[in-house]
């Protein structure tokens, strides 16, 4: 064996009006393969209606050990939040 | 219309998916991948399914109180109307797939015409087939050129595999006697109208596949007519083997 | 970095298991987490890949098309749960092809219970009923376990479980209900499949090596006598609705711990299996490599095939 068949990310989406979701990964030597795959993988009990698939070596991950600087920074930002600001009772509504 | 040849002429039409279906389930768990052995066992159930839908069809002709399974069972080799292509060994993976789009072209192309059969059940099953088939077809053709135009090896296989399998293509368009009264009745499918487009069919795909096409005509007859290989006689002995070592008997 | 640095992370690590929190693929985790983790997500996905071969072995058999085609679909689905567990597994690090490399070594081990063989109809009846109800028992606590990969996986192998046991237990009542040489058969496949299940849960607690760390990580919930109590609580009436018994003389139902009390494991016969004694280890394992080896030249096929359409792509746009 030279070189075995990549990892492909498979996103379905379950129905329309939904986004696509990840379902999880398998195994194709190219992309059409992984499309068939993915339907007879993660379609077997009419899981969706339409699938994304793509190779996993293309996606872009943040790196956990910059979680601090990545994500903290926004957890004071609570003016973000409607519940920030306070108004009487009598406003309906908002 | 009599009810006999009705019900004969959809025995012939399921039991090509019978044991098609039969043969492909022999491969759970011993396929190259994981993935591909999902693949094929999702044609198979589809095979079976259609079995089923056909079956129950036909035994509801009858009004002896048989069933889909005693169809399925408890028939002779002789009364088989399968034809021999679906019959043939998974000798390997590279038999499995040219088996496989030698019959899902002819298959596809049928099922589109028995959706114009005058019979509603039948066009009902053939609605839903047609779709099954449509993506049967798509994932055996895209196999004939992975393999075809892959490696050497590959190639040299999967070559061997349509050289092999060719001689049993002609089988596929042989008239019985309960076709052509079906197709006299508007209910069956006159096959022999397909062969042109069948075999263009095939020969785009090997060629695209860098395959070459055999170029002899001797052609193997039998199977719809009850005459089978010697493959038959043991795939009907797993088939059969409770139904005929417990008769009688719920299951 | 420093061994204070590493007993510092470590100790966050614990703390947010301890929390509930879930570890994901590239976070920091320690070594025998990582280790630990590759060996029981492998196990776990080579036992569904190897389980598909006892119940392969009845599809071209089965009594009728409804039967076969459950039984297809079932068979599927325990290659889906390989496939599943296999890609939890690579989010670790390791590829496939290793992961099969050290199962076909004979390196990995998998559930023993998929060495004994497959005699007749009601052995699918048995395993469903008997082999999947012991799985769901193992299964089910994993859902939350602390590893998300894993978690996620075992959330859509229970699900998709739940009509296998059915499936078993409906097969075992038919065939009680039936002639008596069917019953018989239900009954034959009970003696055969009975002790091989109870040893689904692993040695007894005093003999088990890993349950403590396994209890911390989440990658158990409780021990393996326990799991095995649980399971003959529940089975028990199950084989009285059938009408058949259970072959252990002891067996019997106690008004005081309100659990039944059970005969001793043949602990030799479960150790024979696991070092690769038992009756068809050698079959199952040469299936695997044949099946693996044999399709070497399709997925070397499939490969060049895209190499070249990639190609010719390339060469069209230039």
């Amino acid at each position: 064996m030279k070189n075995n068949w990549p990892l492909w990310e498979v996103f379905v989406r379950s129905k329309n009006g939904l986004e696509h979701r990840h379902f999880g990964s398998l195994h194709a030597a190219d992309a059409e393969m992984a499309l068939d795959n993915a339907r007879d993988v993660y379609t077997r009990r009419s899981e969706g209606v339409s699938i994304w698939v793509v190779e996993s070596k293309n996606i872009t991950a943040s790196n956990p050990s910059e979680n601090g600087e990545m994500f903290e920074p926004a957890h004071d930002k609570v003016y973000r939040h409607p519940t920030f600001y306070n108004l009487p009772d009598e406003v309906k509504h908002m | 219309m009599k009810q006999d040849t009705l019900y004969q002429y959809i025995l012939g039409i399921a039991d090509n998916s019978l044991i098609l279906g039969q043969r492909l389930g022999e491969l759970c768990g011993h396929g190259p991948t994981l993935e591909t052995d999902i693949a094929i066992t999702n044609i198979s159930l589809d095979l079976i399914g259609q079995t089923r839908s056909y079956y129950q069809y036909a035994a509801g002709l009858c009004d002896d109180g048989r069933t889909e399974d005693d169809i399925a069972f408890l028939r002779k080799e002789r009364e088989y109307r399968n034809v021999l292509l679906v019959e043939q060994p998974n000798t390997h993976f590279g038999y499995v797939m040219v088996r496989q789009f030698f019959f899902d072209v002819f298959h596809l192309l049928f099922l589109k015409e028995l959706q114009q059969s005058s019979d509603e059940t039948l066009v009902a099953i053939a609605n839903k087939a047609v779709k099954e088939v449509t993506y049967h077809q798509r994932f055996s053709s895209d196999w004939v050129k992975r393999l075809g135009d892959g490696t050497k090896e590959s190639h040299e296989k999967i070559q061997e595999a349509v050289d092999d399998l060719w001689r049993y293509t002609e089988g596929l368009f042989y008239v019985t006697e309960v076709e052509s009264a079906a197709v006299k009745d508007g209910i069956g499918v006159a096959v022999s109208s397909l062969k042109d487009a069948y075999y263009e069919h095939i020969k785009s795909v090997l060629t695209e596949a860098t395959l070459s096409v055999p170029e002899h005509s001797f052609f193997q007859k039998g199977g719809k007519d009850g005459i089978h290989t010697e493959h038959m006689g043991y795939l009907l002995s797993d088939l059969q083997y409770m139904q005929r070592t417990f008769p009688n008997m719920n299951w | 970095m420093s061994d204070t640095e590493v007993k510092n992370l470590e100790e966050l690590f614990e703390a947010r298991i301890a929390r509930d929190e879930k570890i994901e693929p590239k976070d920091w985790m320690p070594e025998k987490y990582r280790k630990t983790h590759i060996r029981q997500i492998s196990q776990h996905a080579h036992s569904e890949i190897v389980g598909m071969l006892p119940e392969g072995n009845w599809i071209t058999r089965a009594p009728s098309l409804r039967r076969k085609a459950a039984l297809l679909a079932k068979v599927q689905d325990e290659a889906g749960h390989g496939l599943y567990l296999y890609a939890a597994c690579e989010t670790l690090g390791i590829s496939r092809e290793e992961l099969y490399e050290q199962l076909h070594s004979g390196k990995a081990k998998y559930s023993s219970i998929f060495n004994y063989p497959t005699l007749t109809w009601a052995d699918m009846g048995a395993i469903g009923w008997l082999v999947d109800g012991a799985a769901i028992i193992n299964q089910v606590p994993l859902c939350n376990t602390s590893f998300g990969p894993y978690a996620r996986a075992m959330v859509r192998v229970c699900k998709e479980e739940s009509f296998h046991q059915r499936q078993g237990y409906e097969i075992m009542l038919t065939l009680c209900n039936g002639t008596d040489e069917q019953k018989a058969m239900a009954q034959d496949a009970l003696n055969r499949w009975w002790w091989p299940s109870l040893m689904m849960f692993g040695p007894t607690d005093a003999e088990s090596t890993h349950t403590e760390q396994s209890m911390k990580w989440k990658l158990k919930r409780k021990t393996n006598d326990e799991l095995r109590q649980q399971f003959v609580d529940q089975t028990a009436p199950q084989a009285d609705i059938l009408g058949i018994s259970i072959p252990d003389p002891e067996l019997k139902f106690n008004e005081e711990t309100g659990h039944y009390d059970f005969g001793p494991i043949d602990w030799d016969e479960f150790w024979q299996v696991v070092k690769g004694h038992g009756p068809c280890n050698k079959e199952r394992l040469k299936a695997r490599v044949d099946a693996w080896e044999g399709g070497a030249w399709v997925r070397d096929a499939a490969m060049a095939y895209a190499e070249k359409q990639e190609n010719k792509k390339v060469a069209k746009a230039s």
